[in-house]
């Protein structure tokens, strides 16, 4: 007996422990549902948040040169692990970066005796000229071997003679070369320098594969430069030999050398900022932008903007930095850049994101050699005799909120815009990440979307719950709602491959619609009130719908059957010609009636059921009082019900706002993708979703682009969200009211 | 006038052509995807249509008519065409289907009524579906074995291509089976032991007399392949024996490999009742064959059995959870904010756009979730990810966070319409909440499980802007399920019906020729979709019929 009852309540102990775990379980399995939506809302921003994050720069690795030069230029490898600078002397020595052996001299040579001009081409090439008294020049390149011995990464220095090690002559008159500009590529390159009796010569350079050796002859030819100014300060020749900038105090020169025949000046016009001197001239990376600095710290950028059917060159933004900047230092790839100044100052700015990323004291001293790595991921500086590697982190300059929100001048552009163009297929390209575009195609395809569905939605659900007879309610209702269950892939094919091509040729007939149709609907009200009362008492109440599925059949027939007639007699045959000459309204076969109409359809569902029951959720004690003190039906309907459901309905449109907002596939399928501005409706446009689906799959891991693409979605989230917990409250509010009643 | 509209009435008609329109659109809808659908597989008549064309030649032409619009005269005059003067305001114009894709510039021709002479249909007309470059339309003049002519009375050449047809239809699926089959297998082995010394050599442990055994491993493996090779070779000499000798539209005989057809018929010879045949034949291939030509012909089956094979793999992700969680909001949590929270949860989670979740599921599962797997499991493999691309696993997850709230909704539902009088009684009796909840709750409420079940996989059967980035392809070469040890293979990319309409009509080359394909997929989709809709509807109320009747 007493064993038995220990036995029991043993028993009853597992039972209570039991429950509890089963509650612990139950209760951790709801709060999972939380954890979701703040792991999807944390994780976007994990991944979009490093975009914002700020430039830091940190000193890595310091060593100390036994003597304090003046350099002409200064280097690294992509590793980061070998560094070079080229001496006034016309000395080239590598230097080692490696924990093991830092600072260790790795070679040096003598490149030229007594150099006396110095110049430099882009940076992704990274090719050095010097040039001697008597007009003669070397050209060479630092560069760097990589191998695996014992599988690691090992990288050794060597010296890289481009065009042969003799020296090239460039004067044949053999006086000294003042300034040099050059560049130099696989197909050609071109020299361009100044002698010190101030004679212009540039010298073109192409290259000749012979065919047995596979040999390359590099031949060069002579041009002199027309109307050179006195005193050249600076040449630059852009990558692309197009363009041949010379400074000559405060005016730039701009020589069209595109045709080495007649090599002309095209512009010519002064540059420096407002009571202040030019101080140095730079190419961007891309060759387009040329940065000009001032001696108070103005850094200005200018580029060729096309205006009136002539290319300008034209100031576009500007950038101040502290001081007097004594370098301008473009990145590699980017369109980034740095700056020091001679109060030691280092900054770093970006030309598309419009804004100094970092500025930082890094020296008293006013006069720095400094040097960005191939990869944007370390900066270089040489103090007198101090050589410091700073670490930079830098992913993502170019997105700002500025870059992303605002109007922005990209290069090449006639104007400042919001544009949307991501990916192209050259290296350099500037990319153009606003958002502003796609967020604007976002809200216009669901403005036309919600101007489509919410007056039929919520009429619909107003009828069905107010008017219709309830043996006809159980059957229309879920009818319209299994809409919202129709794939919307299927919607958007429809749209895109049946509705666009019939809305393209029956255009006058679809506008008709827009009236035959409600019109129709009158005219059936008015036949009705004139029928026999006899008549009208033997059909029921409430079954308008089915009396008018056929008449607006009849009406929509008609109506397309007018179309071609009508075409032919209001736009000359052809509506579509006839918008685009007469009217000037460009029509794309994918437009934003399409996606208004599909998108309409794919969100009345959601409007309809909800508002629904919301106003048929309406106490009936209210609309029999209403009644009761002799409103008419209609008068109850619209001072009562309509009312008291106004929240119910408020929250229904915010659903549906909601689910416009983020449809994906019929916007991809029904317009274009083209990401402009333009409120026309009969034109496309790209939305946030649909840009997504296009572009991520082909976005680089971790990329900027990669990141604005979380970003946009990261939006639609918030978006959203803050529709539907509004549209939620709404919503839970009024039921708590409805129960109170 | 002014008393009529202040009554309301019209205004009362107005909401009523509201749902008049809505159900319109619903319904017509529903019947263009089904009539578009269905008369696709219907053998449609084909004509030859003796023509003039504007330099007075005599043109043949033999086709189906694929569509038919009016235009305006004016329109063609404008558009430079001649010789219109005395006809009517307004012509009729074809859409002819033409096949013989590679002997034709178009395969799809517009023709004016104005240009055909006589329209016949020809009763011998056979229609062939070919492995490549669509339909051929022509007359069965002979056939050849090894190229030399073989004499057949021209009364049974249908029945010689039947024979012909159905002895290499058998060596061409013995061939497949092979290569599907034995060779496919091999492939597989040699990679795995690929992989399995690529392991041991990470791990640091391969020895010499490891790697004897694989290379014997493998050496035994690719002589068999050897043998299997030379089998294949021979079947595909063997069907490529026979070919048919076929007069096209412009007379020109075309000596055409029975290999490279799949399937013949004549249209024109059939009875309604072959024609229902036919129907119903060509129906089942949609259904069961392999997609061709990119997509553009052939069936859906694969991307039927993916949208298939992944929304299970949901469900049963998507059931325990979604369940927990409405057990929860509806029976143990308290009225405080975090319940208000949850609930505002749900609501959003059920509104969240549905890419999000696929940036969401590639960004999180995909790269974090199924990079460390590969790292951990599959290092052998790298740099190729076996877990670290988008996957079927990883799209049934996201599309189950997608469906969590409906079936959070529908469970929570059913929950509420059980009488709190069925709980208290148990709870009287003396068992505990969990017991309860076991033993009474969740058996009366599985059929509102169920219902929620059924809305969340119809919900996922027809998403796919999420798949696009986490897992779905348009060529899948091989089923997430096979006969290779481990038979699942959650890694693999699969194919989807959803995404197969957007592919098929949006991306393809020739997407007058697929649009008919697209709308029988969309029809397959819908009724699919509709059907379970319908289901979920049907046990819903069923249900509530149910505890009304408790109640009292």
């Amino acid at each position: 007996m007493h064993s038995d009852l220990s036995n029991r309540l043993r028993a009853n102990q597992k039972r209570v422990i039991k429950d509890k775990i089963v509650k612990y379980c139950i209760s951790s399995g709801g709060a999972l549902v939380l954890v979701t939506l703040l792991l999807i809302f944390g994780y976007l921003l994990y991944v979009v948040l490093p975009i914002f994050a700020p430039v830091t720069i940190e000193a890595e690795k310091q060593f100390m040169q036994t003597k304090n030069e003046q350099l002409y230029a200064l280097g690294l490898d992509e590793q980061n692990d070998i560094s070079y600078q080229v001496n006034e002397q016309g000395v080239l020595s590598f230097y080692s970066l490696r924990e093991q052996d830092l600072g260790a001299l790795l070679l040096t040579k003598e490149m030229l005796k007594q150099p006396v001009a110095f110049a430099q081409s882009s940076p992704s090439t990274n090719i050095y000229l010097l040039s001697n008294q008597t007009g003669q020049v070397t050209i060479f390149k630092p560069d760097f071997a990589t191998s695996y011995p014992n599988d690691k990464r090992l990288i050794t220095a060597k010296i890289d003679y481009p065009l042969g090690e003799s020296l090239i002559e460039v004067d044949p008159q053999g006086a000294p070369i003042t300034v040099a500009s050059f560049e130099l590529s696989e197909e050609g390159g071109a020299i361009a320098a100044v002698t010190n009796d101030n004679r212009g010569l540039f010298v073109v350079l192409t290259a000749t594969e012979d065919m047995m050796s596979e040999e390359i002859f590099w031949e060069q030819e002579l041009v002199e430069l027309p109307s050179l100014p006195h005193n050249v300060s600076q040449m630059l020749l852009s990558p692309d030999l197009n363009n041949l900038f010379v400074r000559s105090g405060d005016d730039l020169l701009v020589y069209d050398i595109s045709n080495t025949n007649n090599i002309r000046i095209k512009s010519a016009l002064p540059i420096n900022a407002l009571n202040t001197h030019v101080s140095d001239i730079q190419l961007l990376t891309g060759a387009s932008s040329l940065m000009v600095a001032n001696e108070n710290g103005v850094i200005s950028q200018w580029f060729e903007v096309l205006k009136d059917n002539k290319r300008t060159f034209t100031f576009i933004r500007d950038f101040t930095a502290d001081a007097n900047v004594a370098n301008i230092v473009p990145e590699y790839f980017r369109k980034g850049f740095l700056t020091t100044d001679k109060k030691g100052y280092l900054s770093i700015f970006h030309t598309t994101g419009n804004t100094r990323l970092l500025n930082e004291k890094i020296s008293d001293n006013d006069n720095l050699s400094v040097a960005f790595s191939p990869r944007a991921n370390a900066i270089l500086v040489i103090d007198e005799q101090k050589v410091t590697l700073f670490k930079l982190d830098n992913e993502h300059p170019e997105i700002t909120w500025s870059a992303l929100w605002q109007q922005v001048w990209y290069e090449g552009y006639p104007e400042a815009a919001y544009i949307w163009q991501s990916t192209s297929a050259s290296d350099d390209f500037e990319a153009k990440m606003s958002l502003v575009p796609i967020s604007f195609g976002t809200i216009k395809a669901a403005f036309y979307a919600m101007l489509f569905a919410v007056p039929i939605a919520i009429s619909g659900a107003i009828y069905t719950a107010y008017f219709m007879s309830p043996a006809i309610r159980t059957y229309v209702k879920p009818t319209v709602e299994i809409m919202e269950a129709l794939p919307t892939v299927i919607l958007g094919f429809l749209a895109g491959l049946w509705l666009a091509p019939l809305i393209e040729n029956q255009l006058p007939g679809i506008i008709l619609l827009l009236l035959a149709l409600p019109l129709s609907v009158l005219a059936t009200a008015l036949l009705w009130t004139l029928l026999p009362k006899n008549f009208k008492q033997k059909i029921p109440e409430g079954i308008h719908p089915l009396i008018l599925i056929p008449v607006l059949l009849c009406a929509g027939y008609i109506s397309m059957s007018l179309s071609g007639p009508l075409e032919m007699w209001l736009f000359d045959g052809d509506t579509r010609m006839y918008l685009t000459n007469e009217l000037g309204i460009d029509f794309d076969q994918r437009n934003s009636l399409i996606v208004g109409i599909a998108m309409g359809f794919a969100v009345i569902p959601t409007i309809y059921s909800i508002a629904e029951d919301a106003i048929f959720s309406v106490p009936k004690s209210l609309t029999m009082g209403s009644l009761a003190l002799g409103a008419t039906p209609w008068q109850t309907l619209a001072k009562v019900v309509i009312l008291t459901a106004s929240p119910g309905i408020f929250s229904a449109v915010m659903m549906g706002t909601g689910r416009a907002v983020g449809e994906t596939m019929i916007v991809l399928m029904a317009t274009g993708n083209t990401p402009i501005m333009d409120w026309n409706i009969f034109e496309g446009m790209r939305s946030l979703s649909a840009n997504i689906a296009v572009e991520m799959p082909e976005s680089e891991v971790g990329s900027s682009h990669y990141r604005v693409l979380f970003l946009a979605a990261f939006v639609l989230f918030i978006f959203t969200f803050i529709f539907n917990t509004v549209a939620e409250l709404v919503r839970q509010r009024l039921r708590e009211k409805y129960s109170s009643l | 006038m002014n008393k009529w509209f202040k009554s309301g009435t019209p205004w009362i008609w107005m909401t009523g052509g509201a749902v008049s329109l809505s159900l319109i659109m619903v319904i017509g809808l529903f019947l263009l995807i089904g009539w578009r659908g269905l008369s696709f597989f219907w053998p449609a008549t084909v004509y030859e249509f003796d023509m003039l064309d504007r330099q007075g030649n005599h043109m043949n032409v033999i086709g189906e008519i694929y569509d038919s619009e009016t235009v305006l005269k004016q329109q063609l005059i404008e558009a430079g065409i001649t010789g219109l003067e005395d006809k009517g305001d307004t012509l009729e114009r074809y859409l002819i289907k033409v096949g013989n894709r590679e002997y034709v510039d178009l395969d799809f021709q517009w023709i004016l009524e104005t240009i055909i002479v006589e329209k016949h249909i020809p009763d011998n007309i056979v229609v062939l579906e070919r492995t490549k470059n669509g339909n051929f339309y022509g007359y069965i003049k002979a056939f050849q074995e090894n190229g030399v002519d073989i004499k057949i009375p021209a009364s049974a050449l249908e029945a010689e291509f039947s024979t012909r047809l159905a002895i290499t239809k058998a060596l061409k699926d013995k061939e497949t089976d092979l290569l599907k089959g034995d060779i496919g297998r091999i492939n597989y082995d040699l990679d795995r032991i690929r992989l399995k010394q690529r392991k041991l050599d990470l791990d640091g442990q391969l020895t010499e007399e490891k790697i004897a055994s694989f290379k014997a491993q493998s050496e035994t493996l690719q002589n068999e392949y050897l043998v299997l090779e030379k089998q294949l070779f021979e079947y595909r000499t063997q069907a490529l024996r026979d070919a048919v000798v076929i007069t096209d539209m412009t007379g020109r005989d075309v000596v055409m490999p029975i290999a490279k057809i799949l399937d013949f018929y004549l249209p024109n010879k059939m009875t309604f009742l072959e024609k229902v045949q036919h129907w119903f034949h060509q129906t089942a291939k949609f259904v069961s064959d392999d997609p061709r030509e990119a997509n553009t012909e052939g069936g859906v089956f694969p991307a039927i059995f993916g949208t298939v094979f992944m929304v299970m793999l949901m469900a049963v992700i998507v059931t325990p959870f979604g369940v927990i969680a409405a057990i929860y909001l509806h029976e143990y949590a308290p009225k405080n904010n975090i319940t208000k929270f949850i609930r505002i949860a749900v609501i959003n989670l059920a509104g969240v756009p549905s890419i999000v979740y696929g940036v969401f599921g590639l960004g999180f599962f995909v790269y974090i979730v199924g990079g460390s797997i590969d790292q951990l499991l599959y290092p052998e493999a790298l740099p190729s990810p076996t877990f670290g691309s988008p996957g079927v696993l990883w799209s049934a997850l996201t599309l189950a966070i997608l469906t969590l709230p409906v079936v959070i909704v529908s469970t929570e539902e059913g929950l509420s319409r059980i009488p709190s009088s069925l709980r208290e009684g148990s709870l009287a009796l003396g068992a505990t909440k969990s017991e309860t909840l076991w033993r009474i709750i969740v058996p009366m409420a599985s059929p509102a499980i169920m219902t929620g079940l059924i809305l969340a996989v119809a919900r996922a059967a027809g998403e796919v802007a999420p798949l696009m980035l986490v897992g779905v392809v348009k060529m899948a070469p091989t089923l997430p399920v096979d006969g290779n040890f481990p038979y699942l293979h959650l890694e693999r990319k699969f194919m989807h019906l959803g995404f197969h309409i957007y592919d098929v009509g949006f991306q393809s080359p020739n997407v007058e020729a697929a649009r008919p394909l697209v709308y029988a997929t969309s029809f397959l989709l819908v009724t699919v979709i509709i059907g379970l809709n319908l289901a979920a509807i049907g046990i819903r109320n069923n249900l509530r019929e149910k505890y009304r009747s408790l109640e009292h």
